[in-house]
């Protein structure tokens, strides 16, 4: 089976006026197809550049990035973007919103809208589809840029911090919602975050970076039952789990030893 | 409904301050001497007032007409605005009121020269923060719109226009007063007809009250054709307005 992403030995350096500056070094991994990969890094590790060259919107200094066996040479498609701002068109209400994919691609708009529909149900929002953004809160938006970036069916989901903007309660059950869409749909997700727990919680297998330049610390495999549920936080293993990346970071100077 | 309350309520300050102060009428007439004079007069105001007001029109229009396409052009090459800008900032700190007899040199006593300065009063302010707008959406929508497989022109449409569009109100805004002012910059330099002409001809007659009326002419014009951007911008912005009125909205 081919991998929904492949990146082969990529390197990305960045020109800049003080040199040139390694952002990904020599970074070599795979997202298989229906598999949810954490990438866990501090700020400034690299982790935006990977979203930019997962999507084709720059092309690796060095290696190749594979979608479906294929190298990528333009802007990807076949994908759905989650932003920590959630990214929402504040002129178009909700359902509008998530309508945008199938009308900029020219697709069936009716069997489209039942779709949006649906995904809408799914989060909790049916009700909400004729309002505008603003009208809603933190989580409530972020959900519907998720719906956006799914109701296309791409065949990956690139998530960029998604929750970082919200607050703690909001945080965790979006992430456990994010869970429960993912155990539906199988989608192949890249969920780039700094934190620890939630990147466990979600994931097949968490990436974790070193800090600039950004490489690969270890990838670590999440052998957590699923469904995942909060109370998954207090077993044994997840803690285990956690502080076997605490002692990465600690190595690699990302936390501080006390 | 406020700005109705607060204009009545400096109409009256001014009726009792030049009552009890008792200043001569050809220093500063009571507003109720301004709207005895308007209703006298109405015919030969009414009549200048047609003409002021459709160069207005005319100008600011030409100036809408003319600055959003060029301000999208702008935004859509670095180089263009590059080039552009600077020549835009320079043809803008040239005075418009010095320009104004020139125009005239050119184009005559008519209706041109009136409003080729209402039309370069507002061409700036339009430009200016359409462009801003057109350059403000975020990152994050680009990157969307790419992620779309959206074309330009439908990155155009879908994402650069909308985000721009309260910039391009804002900007409307500010020219929609300054067509006023160009307008009536054009009919002090050469004109026989038309407010600016009448408030020169009042101001020579010592005419006092005649010039009050004028200017009270003048403003409700611009209060209406602000008002009418803002009506028109709350019918087409709906999300932008009411957001606003929410203090941001989130």
């Amino acid at each position: 089976m081919t991998a929904a992403l492949t990146l082969s030995h990529v390197t990305k350096t960045y020109l800049t006026k003080t040199g040139p500056l390694t952002a990904l070094d020599d970074l070599d991994f795979e997202i298989a197809e229906g598999e949810f990969l954490s990438v866990l890094g501090p700020s400034g590790c690299g982790k935006s550049t990977l979203l930019t060259l997962a999507s084709g919107l720059e092309a690796p200094t060095d290696g190749t990035v594979l979608r479906a066996g294929q190298p990528v040479r333009r802007a990807v498609t076949d994908i759905g973007i989650v932003f920590q701002t959630d990214a929402l068109l504040e002129w178009r209400r909700v359902l509008e919103n998530i309508m945008l994919q199938p009308q900029i691609r020219g697709l069936d708009m009716a069997a489209y809208e039942r779709r949006a529909r649906e995904l809408l149900d799914l989060v909790g929002l049916g009700d909400f589809a004729g309002k505008y953004p603003h009208e809603l809160s933190g989580g409530m938006r972020q959900r519907v840029s998720i719906c956006r970036a799914l109701v296309h069916d791409p065949s990956l989901v690139l998530m960029d911090e998604p929750f970082g903007a919200l607050d703690a309660l909001t945080r965790e059950q979006m992430v456990m919602e994010l869970h429960q869409l993912w155990l539906r749909t199988k989608k192949s997700v890249m969920f780039v975050t700094h934190d620890i727990q939630e990147a466990i919680l979600l994931a097949g297998r968490v990436l974790v970076m070193t800090p600039r330049p950004g490489r690969v610390a270890e990838i670590v495999e999440v052998d957590l039952p699923y469904p995942r549920t909060p109370r998954t936080m207090e077993t044994p293993r997840f803690i285990a789990l956690v502080a076997h990346v605490r002692n990465l970071f600690e190595q690699y100077g990302v936390l501080k030893k006390y | 409904m406020d700005g109705l309350l607060v204009s009545m309520a400096l109409l009256l300050v001014w009726e009792a301050a030049v009552r009890i102060g008792q200043v001569p009428a050809y220093l500063l007439p009571p507003p109720s001497a301004v709207a005895t004079r308007l209703v006298a007069d109405f015919h030969g105001i009414l009549l200048h007032t047609l003409t002021t007001a459709g160069e207005i029109l005319l100008g600011f229009g030409l100036a809408i007409v003319v600055s959003i396409p060029m301000a999208a052009l702008l935004a859509q090459s670095r180089s263009a605005e590059r080039v552009l800008h600077p020549i835009l900032v320079l043809s803008q700190t040239v005075p418009k009121v010095a320009v104004a007899p020139l125009l005239v040199v050119w184009f005559g006593f008519g209706l041109t020269p009136k409003i080729l300065i209402a039309f370069t009063m507002c061409f700036f302010p339009i430009v200016v923060d359409t462009l801003t707008g057109f350059k403000s959406a975020p990152a994050q929508l680009r990157w969307l719109a790419l992620s779309t497989g959206a074309t330009r022109w439908q990155a155009f449409v879908h994402f650069q226009v909308p985000a721009a569009l309260p910039h391009i109100f804002s900007g409307v805004k500010v020219a929609s007063t300054l067509a006023i002012v160009g307008a009536v910059v054009g009919e002090f330099v050469a004109a026989d007809r038309g407010l600016g002409y009448q408030l020169i001809v009042a101001n020579g007659a010592l005419d006092v009250t005649l010039s009050f009326t004028i200017l009270v002419v003048l403003s409700v014009m611009g209060v209406l054709l602000y008002g009418l951007v803002d009506v028109i911008e709350r019918l087409v912005l709906p999300w932008h307005v009411s957001q606003r009125a929410h203090g941001g909205g989130r």
